[in-house]
């Protein structure tokens, strides 16, 4: 029968183990050859768009990359999905969203009027771009206008 | 109640309450606003609601562990807290950050980062208020005559819990390095350390009520947090599948998470079974009822609900999607909403001397509560597939899906309704008990 002792020895010993895998599996991920995560295409105007998406919150109503609170579309291929809803003028349509002033209420539901300049718009347009180029194992075509087909076959 | 500063662990208890009001009243904002009734728009916005409902549940849940050390340690330790004057420093500067952040958020002020909204300046202010809190409750336990196995893993919990929200203050300019780190708080607070936690204070309740032995408990208690850390680390994998880092992790993640079930079983099964083995009948069965509960809910919701999205096939279509909301609000109530409720209905007659333990309001409240959040969760979780399936394999338009399913939330509220009166009822108990009082210490446990 187990003895106290060697439940903590297994509940010691099983913790430093899998934390130690935890670490070399991150360091792994996100060493050079192994990381996906389009580091390399990151500009001023993506780094910008970022902190405008933070300081205002879009994720709590929004997703990105999946992450957010399912209240409002997924952006991850917006810039994919309103070229083809508005004949390649996707980036112009964000742009004029969030430079809006007025109350903007699509179907109904309403959005900020965050009134953005025409700077900051475009800086969260561009973080919109980079984020659109990363390779997420698959949920990039799910979420993707472009692809739809292809997933569902 | 064995020592006075105990009572300190009344006033944390007192201001979970207060701030699960709170937090259940923003998520009727949410809810209404789901529907259409968005009239609060102007001055609450969704992501306000949002931000402050999900920060509230955390902060009502740390002042519940917090009030919960502070009963726990001294009685473990046998030695009075060794400042009650700091413990109620710490207590109100702890209720000042969370107003502030809470006013903050009405206004723009936060780090729009999920969970972590907090803005940077208080997050420092946070750091503080648990370094004095951890502080306070290591030095009691350290000075003490004894240094249990139970107030090992509680303090143990409660230690890495704040060591970890240090990574989630690291800055990043990328978006998926910040999301792989925000995920080491998150993850491993709530399916890692929190669990020590929730491990110790069901371990102290399972003692105090059923009358095991000490050491059967605590020995198994080591088994099951151990299960818990070996699952749940590498687990942290089920966030990084579809965020951009290597596939490694579908593998990784895919495998631990579905272990992860496990440490929740093996949590249900050891405090049924402690429950069946104890001759002593503790006559306060309304702790009882919260104990027990917490561990089978929480098998349910996290265990079960959580294996249910992150097989990597499964997840790759309810990523960002209501099915995790589902899951989210079973396992945080089962978890840890329920074992806070269990400390408080079994402190709080002993600290207060008013044994009210066979309450059919505190019955009623329990029933109501756990019947309520079911129903919430069926609402979720149909609200949840319905829009995997319109949204994700047929390609409907978001919105338009999004007035499909509307009516799911016409349900969700229904159910929130029922939970609320039996949350409304466990506070008119609380409150019913009156104040905590040193004529306790000479009342029998």
């Amino acid at each position: 029968m187990l003895s106290k002792k060697q439940a903590r020895a297994f509940f010691l010993g099983g913790t430093l183990v899998t934390f130690l895998i935890f670490i070399g599996l991150t360091v792994y991920s996100l060493s050079e050859g192994a990381d996906q995560t389009n580091h390399e295409n990151l500009t001023a105007e993506v780094v910008r768009g970022k902190e405008i998406w933070e300081s205002n919150n879009c994720m709590g109503c929004h997703t990105i990359l999946g992450e957010g609170a399912y209240y409002a579309p997924e952006l991850t291929k917006v810039v994919d999905r309103l070229n083809m809803r508005y004949d390649g003028n996707g980036e112009e349509v964000i742009k004029s969203i969030l430079m809006s002033k007025g109350p903007w209420q699509p179907n109904g539901r309403k959005m900020v009027a965050y009134g953005m300049s025409e700077q900051e718009a475009s800086d969260v347009v561009e973080f919109f771009k980079w984020i659109g180029k990363i390779d997420l194992n698959g949920f990039d075509r799910i979420v993707s206008p472009l692809a739809k087909d292809k997933i569902n076959n | 109640m064995k020592y006075k500063s105990q009572k300190v662990a009344y006033w944390f208890f007192a201001l979970s309450m207060l701030l699960l009001v709170l937090q259940i009243t923003y998520g009727f904002i949410m809810g209404f606003a789901r529907i259409g009734f968005d009239n609060l728009h102007d001055f609450i916005p969704f992501n306000t609601a949002r931000a402050v409902h999900t920060n509230l549940l955390v902060v009502w849940l740390l002042s519940g562990f917090m009030g919960a050390a502070y009963y726990i340690i001294p009685e473990e330790a046998q030695k009075e807290l060794v400042s009650v004057k700091l413990a109620y420093v710490q207590l109100i500067s702890l209720a000042l950050v969370g107003l502030v952040a809470i006013v903050g958020y009405h206004f723009n002020y936060w780090e729009g980062r999920k969970f972590l909204e907090i803005p940077r300046p208080l997050d420092y202010l946070v750091v503080v208020n648990v370094l004095l809190f951890l502080g306070l409750i290591l030095t009691t336990l350290f000075k003490g005559k004894r240094q249990t196995t139970t107030a090992l893993v509680l303090s143990m919990g409660l230690l890495f819990a704040a060591l970890l929200y240090l990574p989630g203050m690291l800055p990043f300019d990328s978006q998926v390095t910040d999301s792989f780190f925000r995920w080491w708080v998150v993850h491993l607070w709530v399916e890692g350390v929190w669990e020590l936690i929730m491990g110790g204070i069901l371990s102290f309740l399972l003692i105090k009520l059923t009358g095991v032995d000490r050491e059967v408990i605590e020995k198994w208690l080591y088994v099951i947090v151990g299960l818990t850390f070996l699952s749940g680390v590498l687990g942290t994998g089920h966030h990084y599948y579809y965020i951009g880092v290597n596939k490694i992790w579908l593998i990784v993640g895919g495998i631990f998470s579905a272990l992860e079930p496990l440490a929740f079983l093996a949590m249900a099964l050891f405090a049924v079974n402690m429950y069946r083995k104890g001759e002593k009948k503790h006559p306060n069965k309304l702790a009882l009822y919260w104990t027990l509960g917490s561990a089978i809910v929480s098998f349910i919701g996290a265990g079960l609900l959580g294996f249910a999205h992150t097989l990597p096939q499964t997840n790759l279509y309810t990523h960002g999607t209501l099915v995790t909301a589902m899951h989210g609000h079973l396992a945080f109530w089962g978890a840890y909403a329920m074992i806070v409720l269990a400390i408080i209905s079994y402190s709080l007659p002993n600290m207060t001397g008013r044994k009210l333990y066979e309450s059919s309001r505190g019955r009623a409240a329990f029933w109501l509560a756990n019947i309520g959040m079911i129903g919430m969760t069926v609402a979720f979780g149909v609200a949840g597939v319905a829009q995997v399936y319109l949204e994700r394999k047929f390609g409907m338009d978001f919105m338009k899906v999004q007035k499909e399913i509307s009516i799911h939330f016409v349900v969700l509220i229904l159910c929130a309704t029922l939970f609320t009166t039996g949350i409304i009822l466990y506070i008119i108990d609380f409150y019913k008990h009156g104040k905590p009082t040193d004529e306790a210490l000479e009342i029998n446990e």
